[in-house]
């Protein structure tokens, strides 16, 4: 009896430990994932840890160098020391960027629904790696010699989605009055986060690099409705009004503004 | 050579195993792809571990058909063959903590019993069940968290990193604490293939007539619990904890242990 008792006690001193630990090295929110990976918290639930992907990309035909040799695999399985899920697919841009091949060979090999082939379908039911979201690239406008005057477009010309997922927007140079600054814009529809631009950038440390999506987007809100825009105005076609009641909702709103603001 | 033959058999097959899944990523060979989690044969019969996939579901996640038909599959191997026979023939942590157990015998490291009061060979049960609930508490494979098995495996096919430490702590644990005390105390999925291969077909059958009782066989054996009747009686190995790791066999200079097919009839 003494003895279970102790068994059970000591197990659950175990079970709260591990849990700790597990918790914490689950989070590692700066971290790109394969095509079409779930939602990281879901990721992490379904990734088996096998590692498929990352052959299927380093052995895939096109990773070759013009002498036959192999190159780096994009897909890299988390080790330790490398402060991600251990064992878990990730990769990092400026050291190989995603290729986006066109038969995404990374994706259908997964036994375990960690990438989800599905989003990756187009209308007639053929894969199109345009359609991934694996971050989002994001541009460092103080450190991008573009925004400074100086031409340069490698990020654009390096972007598969030319055109589309990076556009060049020409401004005019006050400073000089006769050149254009040739600014690269991001548009995050289309942005696969494939990397190719972070890993094309000339700058020292890349001015413009590929976030999570989580970390690169913000959220206007219901409050927040384009009015031109039939189309975001679907948006709220359910919205409800809600009122706010507290304290300062019970005095008139004169009363407060002039009495000064308590925070 | 005579007593080294199912030492040499599960070295060539572990080395084979490890070396095929070596391959597949570092020459893209299709003969076995993947890792112990999930893996694929001949490029497309589906294998898994079932403990991994166990704690996958446990964290909540429904899991691909692959992955299910592959643990079913292996479970179904190992329930034949003796489900520990993973442990000694493929596992490749084997290799660390039976180089541990042959130093410790060296070293004469054990030339005093100890007893652990709370390390007991049955601890390896409630890590299994633990290592289900954390999963599903914390949402992640809680044993793939720190797992030497699969740390080491990935260590051969992709790199070590800093994840050598955990095979070296291993190794450390087992020389100098406690004597088989990762794969005959702790480790859950051990644990989990003695359950699935307790029943299993092939089976150490004792011969107690033939023995002289030298014991050469209970020095030897990593879980030497299961040799309770040597010397006794004439019965099979039938504890699920037995690895049917053959050196008991090969040990035994009176042809008093042999592998058989279990017999369920007495």
């Amino acid at each position: 009896m003494a003895t279970t008792l102790q068994s059970v006690g000591l197990t659950a001193l175990g079970g709260l430990l591990w849990s700790g630990y597990s918790d914490e090295v689950k989070a590692s929110p700066l971290v790109l994932r394969p095509p079409s990976a779930l939602p990281e918290n879901d990721f992490l639930k379904a990734c088996i840890k096998c590692g498929l992907c990352a052959e299927a990309c380093v052995n895939r035909d096109s990773n070759k160098n013009r002498d036959g040799s192999k190159r780096d695999g994009t897909l890299q399985m988390a080790k330790g020391g490398d402060h991600k899920l251990i064992g878990t697919p990730f990769f990092i841009p400026r050291e190989t960027p995603c290729y986006m091949c066109d038969d995404i060979p990374c994706v259908p090999v997964c036994p375990s629904g960690a990438l989800d082939m599905k989003s990756l379908l187009d209308e007639k039911e053929e894969l199109d790696i345009n359609k991934a979201k694996m971050g989002l690239a994001v541009v460092h406008k103080e450190s991008c010699i573009a925004f400074w005057g100086i031409q340069c477009d490698a990020c654009y010309r390096a972007c598969p989605i030319q055109g589309e997922a990076i556009t060049i927007e020409h401004q005019m140079n006050e400073r000089t009055g006769k050149h254009a600054y040739l600014l690269p814009i991001v548009h995050s529809d289309i942005c696969t986060g494939c990397g190719l631009c972070e890993k094309a950038c000339v700058t020292e440390k890349p001015a413009i690099f590929v976030l999570p999506r989580k970390y690169s987007t913000g959220k206007a809100g219901n409050h927040y409705v384009k009015g031109w825009d039939e189309k975001d105005q679907q948006r709220v076609k359910d919205a409800k009004e809600i009122h706010t009641k507290d304290e300062r909702s019970e005095k008139e709103a004169s009363d407060y503004l002039n009495m000064g603001v308590e925070y | 050579m005579k007593n080294m033959k199912y030492l040499l058999l599960r070295r060539v097959t572990q080395f084979t195993i490890l070396f095929l899944y070596f391959g597949a990523n570092a020459y893209g060979w299709h003969m076995l792809e993947g890792t112990f989690g999930s893996s694929r044969l001949f490029g497309f019969i589906p294998l898994a571990d079932p403990y991994t996939t166990v704690q996958v579901l446990a964290s909540g996640f429904v899991l691909g058909a692959d992955v299910l038909l592959g643990a079913l599959i292996i479970t179904i191997f190992y329930m034949v063959v003796g489900g520990r026979a993973f442990c000694s023939w493929v596992c490749p942590i084997n290799l660390v903590t039976d180089l541990a157990n042959w130093l410790r015998r060296k070293l004469k490291l054990d030339r005093e019993e100890v007893n652990y009061r709370f390390l007991k060979r049955r601890t390896r049960y409630w890590i299994m069940v633990l290592g289900i609930i954390v999963s599903a508490i914390v949402g992640i494979s809680a044993f793939e968290v720190f797992s030497p098995i699969t740390i080491m495996q990935r260590g051969i096919i992709f790199g070590f990193g800093a994840g050598i430490s955990v095979i070296i702590a291993i190794f450390l644990f087992d020389l100098f604490g406690v004597k088989n005390g990762w794969c005959g105390h702790l480790c859950p999925l051990g644990a989990a293939y003695s359950l699935i291969g307790s029943k299993s077909l092939i089976r150490v059958e004792h011969n107690h007539e033939n023995c002289t009782n030298c014991m050469g066989c209970k020095v030897v054996c990593p879980e030497n619990q299961v040799l309770h009747m040597i010397n006794k009686s004439s019965i099979s190995v039938t504890d699920g904890e037995c690895t049917n790791c053959g050196r008991c066999i090969d040990v035994c200079n009176d042809d008093a242990l042999e592998f058989s097919i279990r017999k369920f009839l007495k």
